[in-house]
């Protein structure tokens, strides 16, 4: 196993107490905001896409020290590097010491409106039939995959039914991996009952080579 | 908050306010230099011609003051008014909500999740942070913290409780974690004794946390 994701924390114990601050906007400081409109210019350059952020992400060492616009900003200086849009030492500087490397675009001002409200959309024509059906019952698969994916630990082996089809999408996990898009079923599975849980019922997102027949 | 200051060994084995205290500290420590290696690296990106600092602005000040979560209360009260806006929106809520006037990034399939006596539905992002941000704008910490990723999941009724929320043992919890493209708004109940308010008013009541699943619509009363 080389790809270890510090994400994927549905389930764990020991992260403590919930502390919902009262909060005056989105960001405490102003650096957070201009991180987050980097990441999101950046984005638009079409350098890489949202899967491959999240893989940046989740995939920091220090995922569990840093808080959410540290993430964002040490997972956007490695996907320039990582790009060749810049260096170690040029970001450590803020100078440009070799030139620019060509980007597919460049988002300005005028069309932020416009850029935001087309987004990403990932619903695709699908390559396949459905494999499944509302009211299926199917087995979550059980391997951790050894890249980017989108099927959290906690559900990998259970039992769950199909409750909602949502069409072909986007594969995360082939377009993290820059293999193109992929594009399979998603469902909306939910988990079967533990009975320790009486009352609680638990589903999550789930691309079709997520599951096999139950 | 997920803001460990991680020298110290695991943050469960720290008593909270001794653990807050030194976040605190930490974090003021370094704001100058958050500020200083964030201005490098944008003036570094704006010299190599990758972007335009007034694109920057501009989505700064979208979702700072343009996308929050007065845009999903006011399509909640619409529902709450308007059967046949209620039912478009359980059948198709991304065409309903854009009909408002919110759509886009981060919101481009969107599905409703009516509360009810029988179930209550709760959102979470155990992988990271997914949320609507057309109708709520961008997640508040908590949100995006260790605790509730992991807790929403397991113990939904106890995360309810630090939100001061208490259901019927009749009532059932839906959680619904959001790993793929597809963003969950919540439609709280509609408070009782609130017949006599018209829609402005009504989307007063409708809190962020109740488009969660966290908290529930304000009573007229309560506020």
């Amino acid at each position: 196993m080389s790809y270890v994701t510090h994400a994927d924390l549905g389930g764990q114990i020991g992260h403590g107490r919930i502390v919902a601050k009262p909060e005056d906007g989105p960001f405490h400081a102003a650096w957070e905001a201009r991180a987050m409109a980097l990441t999101l210019a950046m984005g638009a350059t079409d350098m890489w896409n949202i899967d491959m952020s999240r893989a940046a992400r989740e995939t920091l060492s220090d995922y569990k020290k840093l808080d959410y616009w540290r993430i964002w900003l040490a997972a956007l200086e490695r996907l320039l590097i990582a790009r060749g849009l810049a260096d170690a030492g040029e970001i450590a500087l803020g100078k440009m010491r070799r030139p620019p490397a060509p980007v597919k675009r460049v988002l300005h001002a005028e069309d932020v409106d416009a850029v935001l409200a087309r987004g990403a959309p990932t619903l695709r024509p699908p390559q396949a039939p459905a494999r499944f059906a509302v009211g299926d019952r199917v087995r979550i698969r059980s391997d951790r995959p050894d890249h980017h994916t989108r099927l959290p630990g906690y559900a990998r082996g259970r039992l769950a039914t199909i409750e909602r089809t949502y069409g072909a999408h986007v594969f995360a996990d082939a377009h993290a991996l820059g293999l193109g898009e992929q594009p399979q079923w998603l469902y909306c599975v939910a988990l079967d009952a533990q009975v320790e849980r009486e009352g609680v019922s638990v589903s999550f997102d789930a691309w079709e080579p997520y599951l096999a027949p139950a | 908050m997920n803001a460990t200051s991680g020298s110290d060994g695991p943050a469960h084995g720290h008593p909270h306010e001794h653990k807050r205290k030194h976040d605190h500290e930490h974090e003021h420590s370094e704001l100058g230099e958050m500020d200083l290696r964030v201005r490098a690296l944008e003036s570094l990106l704006s010299e190599k011609g990758y972007l335009e600092p007034a694109a920057l602005d501009a989505l700064i000040d979208t979702y700072q003051t343009r996308i929050g979560p007065r845009n999903g209360a006011r399509v909640v009260a619409r529902a709450w008014v308007d059967a046949g806006y209620r039912e478009w929106l359980m059948r198709d809520a991304t065409a309903a909500i854009a009909s408002l006037g919110y759509s886009g990034r981060q919101g481009e399939y969107m599905v409703a999740l009516e509360n009810t006596a029988v179930q209550h539905n709760l959102v979470v992002c155990t992988l990271c942070s997914c949320y609507p941000w057309p109708v709520l704008g961008l997640p508040p910490g908590w949100y995006k913290s260790a605790p509730y990723r992991s807790r929403a999941v397991a113990d939904p009724r106890g995360v309810l409780a630090d939100f001061g929320v208490t259901l019927p043992e009749s009532t059932g919890i839906r959680v619904w974690d959001s790993t793929a493209e597809v963003r969950y708004l919540v439609i709280p109940q509609r408070p009782a004794g609130t017949e006599a308010l018209d829609e402005t008013q009504l989307s007063e009541l409708v809190t962020r946390d109740s488009m969660i699943g966290t908290g529930l619509a304000q009573t007229p009363s309560g506020r």
